[in-house]
Formats: C-alpha cells, sequence, structure tokens
C-alpha cells in the first residue's frame, strides 16, 4: 500500500477512534493505529519520502521565515524586468543579527500556487536573488537561502528572458560572495533550478526533502521513455536526505517527527534554528579569506576523481 | 469498331500513366566515405567537399556535428597541440543499471574516453588552453569525468595565465550519474568565477545542441560567447516547455539567431571563420594574460 493511503487509512482510524470512550475496543484501535504507523514510516522507501515532500500539507518557506526571523522585510524584484512571486527575498533578524533571506515558496492553495508558479522561478527571481546577495554582501549581512522547487521554470518568456544565463549568473556570483551563505533545503530541490541557491558555505536538508538532477518524473521520462517508472527511478536516483548526507554533498540532516514536519513544525524550527544560529558564529568567526577557500573546496572535491 | 478502338485507346491510356506513375525513388546506395547525405537539404555531397568544408554544406550552409578532434584539427594549428587529462575515464560507481554498456558503446564508437577533450594548443600562435566536448559520446552529457576534466581545464589555465575557450555541446547532466552530475556545475562556475578573478579571458563556443546544465553554467559565463549559425541552445528542452504550457513553439525558438536577438550571445560566427575570429580576440585581449 502506498503512503497516500495509508495516511488516510490512519486518519481514518484516528477519527473513529475519536468518538469512542476510553475502554478495551479504544485500546485495540490505539494499537491498531501505532502498528500502521510503525509500518508506513518506519521504512520509508525513496519514493515515499518524495510523497513527502510534496505532502500538501507540509510546510512552506514562509511559515519557516515567520518562524526563524523577526521583523522580517519583504524586498522585491530585479531591477531589471519584474519581480517574480516564486521566489520571497528580504531581511530580517535573526537572534539580533540582520540578515539576508532568499527562498523559493511554493503556495499553499492553488491560487497562490498559480501566482508563485508552483515553486519554479523565472529568471527574474534569480536575478531577484542574485540583487539581494549582492546587497548583502555589501552590507556585511549573512544569507540564508532555502531550497524549494521541482526545477526552473520552463516556458517561452523564460527562455526568451535567459533561464540558463540567469542560473549561471547565481552560480558563479554565489561561489566567491562574501559573506557566509546557508543553504537549507525544505521538500524538493531539482535541477539547476535549486542549484541556483545551493551554492552555499553549509548546506542542510531536512531529512524527509529531496534533491536530485531532475524529478523522478522526468528522469523516467527521459532514461526510460516511460513516466509511469516514477518508483524504480526515485530507487535509482538516490535522492534522498541520507543518500546526500553519505555523499557529503548534505553538511547536516534536521530530523523531522513521524510523519512529516507537518506534524510538529516547532520541534523542526528548534532544531533549524540552532543549527542556524552556531554556524553562523563559527561562519562569522572563520577570515574571509578561509571561507571562500572552504567554499570552493567544498564543490571542488564533488565528483572528483581523488576522493 | 469505334467501341474496340475507344477500349484500345483507354487501354494505351491506362498503360501510359501507368508507365509515367510516380515511382519511389530508390535510394541510392552509396558508401559513407564517398558521399555524404547533408542533414538539412539532403543533398549527396561528396564527403571530399564536405572536408574541405569543415563539414559545413556547400550547398545550403547547414553546420553538421563535428567530433571533438575534427573540432581541435579545424581549430588549432598542425603540430601544436598537446592533450592533456585524457586518462582519465567514467566509472559505473553507482552501479547504475546500463551504465556500463552504454559507456562501453560511446567509447567503442568514438574511440575517446570521455565527452571532453582538454588540451593547450597554439591558434595562428597564440597559445590557448581549449577543452571542446562532444556530442557523439552519450550526448555529450556531462557526469563527473566531464565536470572534472574541464574544471582541471580551468586550473590549468588559471595556473598558467592562458586565455580560455570551451566549445561546448551536451544535452545536459549525466542522468546516469544523478546529483554528482549537478554539482558539476557548481563546481566548473566556481572555477571560472577565480579564473576571472585573476584576470583571466574566456571565450565560449557554443555549437548545436547546447542545453540543460551546461547552458546553465559555463556555457552562459564567457566573458564573450559565441556560436555557430542554427545552433539549438536553450536551458528546458522543447518537450517540456510544450508540455507545462501546452502551447506551440513559435519558429526558430532557442535557435542560435533568437539568443542573438535577445541579447544573450555576442556573435553568430560561420565554422569557416571561428578560427580566424578566435584568434583575433585572442590577441585583442592581450594573448597572454
Amino acid at each position: 500500500m502506498s503512503l497516500i493511503d495509508n495516511e488516510r487509512k490512519i486518519k481514518e482510524l484516528q477519527a473513529t477512534r475519536a468518538l469512542l470512550d476510553a475502554g478495551n475496543e479504544y485500546d485495540q484501535l490505539s494499537k491498531e493505529i501505532d502498528e500502521l504507523m510503525k509500518e508506513t514510516y518506519d521504512h520509508l522507501t525513496p519514493w515515499d519520502r518524495v510523497c513527502l515532500a510534496r505532502h500538501p500539507n507540509r510546510p512552506k518557506a514562509i511559515d519557516f521565515i515567520d518562524g526563524l526571523f523577526e521583523h522580517f522585510y519583504e524586498l522585491h524584484g530585479d531591477r531589471c524586468y519584474g519581480d517574480d512571486h516564486a521566489i520571497i527575498g528580504g531581511v530580517g533578524y535573526f537572534h539580533d543579527m540582520p540578515v539576508t533571506v532568499i527562498a523559493q515558496a511554493k503556495g499553499k492553495t492553488l491560487q497562490e500556487n498559480l501566482d508563485r508558479h508552483f515553486g519554479m522561478c523565472n529568471p527574474e527571481g534569480y536575478r531577484k536573488a542574485l540583487r539581494l546577495a549582492r546587497q548583502a554582501e555589501k552590507f556585511h549581512r549573512p544569507i540564508i537561502t532555502f531550497v524549494d522547487t521541482a526545477g526552473a521554470y520552463p516556458g517561452i518568456e523564460a527562455e526568451e528572458r535567459g533561464q540558463a544565463q540567469a542560473i549561471a549568473d547565481c552560480l558563479y556570483t554565489f561561489s566567491d560572495i562574501k559573506t557566509p551563505v546557508i543553504c537549507v533545503v525544505l521538500s524538493e530541490g531539482g535541477s539547476g533550478g535549486a542549484l541556483a541557491l545551493s551554492v552555499a558555505d553549509r548546506i542542510c536538508m531536512l531529512e524527509n526533502a529531496v534533491y536530485s538532477v531532475l524529478s523522478p518524473e522526468g528522469f523516467a521520462s527521459i532514461l526510460w521513455k516511460d513516466d509511469s517508472r516514477v518508483q524504480e527511478a526515485a530507487d535509482v536516483m538516490k535522492l534522498t536526505s541520507y543518500d546526500l548526507y553519505d555523499k557529503g554533498i548534505v553538511d547536516y540532516l534536521i530530523k523531522e517527527p513521524t510523519g512529516g514536519m507537518q506534524n510538529d513544525l516547532k520541534l523542526v524550527l528548534h532544531d533549524l534554528d540552532r543549527y542556524l544560529y552556531e554556524t553562523l558564529q563559527t561562519l562569522k568567526a572563520t577570515k574571509e579569506k578561509d571561507m571562500l577557500d572552504n567554499r570552493y573546496g567544498k564543490f571542488r572535491k564533488m565528483g572528483s576523481m581523488s576522493r | 469498331m469505334d467501341q474496340l478502338f475507344k477500349k484500345r485507346n483507354q487501354e494505351l491510356k491506362e498503360f501510359s500513366s501507368w508507365l509515367k506513375r510516380h515511382k519511389p525513388k530508390q535510394k541510392k546506395e552509396v558508401p559513407d566515405n564517398i558521399f555524404k547525405q547533408c542533414d538539412a537539404c539532403h543533398e549527396s555531397i561528396p564527403y571530399f567537399s564536405f572536408v574541405e568544408n569543415n563539414y559545413v554544406c556547400p550547398k545550403c550552409g547547414h553546420h553538421m556535428k563535428i567530433s571533438a578532434r575534427q573540432r581541435i584539427r579545424s581549430l588549432v594549428d598542425e603540430g601544436t597541440w598537446r592533450e592533456y587529462f585524457e586518462k582519465d575515464c567514467s566509472v559505473n560507481i553507482e552501479n547504475f543499471p546500463g551504465y556500463d554498456e552504454k559507456l562501453k558503446k560511446a567509447k567503442m564508437s568514438t574511440g575517446m574516453n570521455e565527452a571532453v577533450i582538454c588540451g593547450i594548443g597554439k591558434m595562428n600562435q597564440q597559445r590557448v588552453v581549449l577543452c571542446v566536448m562532444d556530442s557523439h559520446f552519450m550526448m555529450g552529457s556531462m557526469g563527473k569525468v566531464v565536470g572534472e576534466k574541464i574544471c582541471k581545464g580551468v586550473e590549468l589555465a588559471t595556473r598558467k595565465k592562458l586565455p580560455l575557450i570551451i566549445s561546448c555541446t551536451s544535452g545536459g547532466a549525466r542522468m546516469q550519474e544523478g546529483i554528482d552530475s549537478l554539482m558539476q556545475m557548481a563546481k566548473i562556475s566556481a572555477a571560472l568565477k577565480r579564473f576571472s578573478n585573476q584576470g583571466g579571458f574566456y571565450i565560449t563556443l557554443l555549437t548545436h545542441p547546447t542545453t540543460g546544465g551546461v547552458s546553465a553554467s559555463f556555457a552562459m559565463l564567457g566573458d564573450i560567447i559565441i556560436s555557430e549559425p542554427q545552433a539549438l541552445i536553450g536551458f528546458a528542452g522543447k518537450r517540456v516547455i510544450q508540455d507545462t504550457i501546452k502551447q506551440e513553439l513559435p519558429e526558430g525558438f532557442q535557435t542560435a539567431e533568437f539568443l542573438l536577438d535577445k541579447g544573450f550571445i555576442d556573435m553568430i560566427v560561420e565554422r569557416q571563420n571561428l578560427k580566424t575570429v578566435l584568434s583575433e580576440l585572442l590577441r585583442l585581449h592581450g594573448g597572454k594574460l
């Protein structure tokens, strides 16, 4: 049975249980629920994690911004063409320290998602990120990026306005920006569209998030010309947080409560808050040149044969 | 009698129309090494005139795909080429199903170890680090080794203080290597940034096709970006865009001419003039740093 089916069943059982008074039947049902939960969440397949990462109730970037930063002011526009709503950028306080936040934002409702292109950025989104990054560099503010996108938006206008150039420019500029950058992979990271905001000193990732060269659907359709083999694709792609941690691409994993972070966002926020705070302290104490050398070294060794 | 004549006439007509019927033209069985058919105008052209013309169709000017070795031969002064990192070659570390066979096939059919060749050569007497990708090797896809070789090429140029030219042609990241191939984009971009900080001069040469991860990293980072005519250059694949927006794509979408019009490349140069233009640009930028 798939994860979604199990989840529905658990919900149904819980609803039934809520109508019951304490007693044998109640205990019986509780046991059943526990067993089902264990069965569902103890051995998550990669595809289950993809489903969790795309879970409709999963908190979005905006929840993290609300939960982590104070006095957040959103800043708009790339000063070239327009404002891409798939990226929320702005400034705020993190533990009394001014920071710049750049977040790929999926919406919560269909209407909002249409407005935000389901978190898929246009070139102006990446250029907005670049503008804010340069601004952060000027005012010596650390940058915190949140990655949550299936990929860059594939559209005629996006190509006309230079999607490839915008992403390339992000990789280029972030590799050498003279202020600490920390990247948080929230749920889904796909292709160059996600990588553009992932060039950072530290990358941390939520346990149920996935990060890959492209979506399992796209992978199956390109490689096997058959997009129904998504589960198989997810299995071979090594896209879970644990795979990436093993590979050394991700520096830190943030544990999620059973069933995903929607069940207890506070716990996740607390862990993330502590991680960000400690890492920022470390990075701020590092000399600028060392920090940049470390950042270069981090990416330089990826896929290098000496490893 | 009249009837008979009419009948006879009718038959004759039928026969003559049968004679004149549209015969399916039989494809001439021509060995590859004598004639070659142009991909665009389907004209059969003697192979030697193709070679003389740098694999550009003399009839319609279509630029055929050429291999990395042919590209190097056409750009670099004779006897000055020295290849670097030629032994680097991909292995299927992750045991991706079917990847071993694909690699083996690509190696056999191209005689190359990977989809890119790096080295130092002279272009009209000017030394330059040149990396040339080859689309015949698994669509020129960028895996760990391709990324590593190009990155080492960039670092070589940084170390030797030489200008750098990368001739791009690629379908994008190599799917079989997953996330590692994606990370090559960041790695090469970071190396290019260091090269640029040092004052290095970098030309990108875009050839058909340059898409996906390669276009969204080093292909778009040149100080000067040059393309061959009619080359397909873009980030997202046409099918993906069509599936997303459910519209027909305009004609000439994602061609070099389209990008020139939109302001993303500097110039379109025909293959015959490439060497001259590139070496002139190298001279303009002082040859050596």
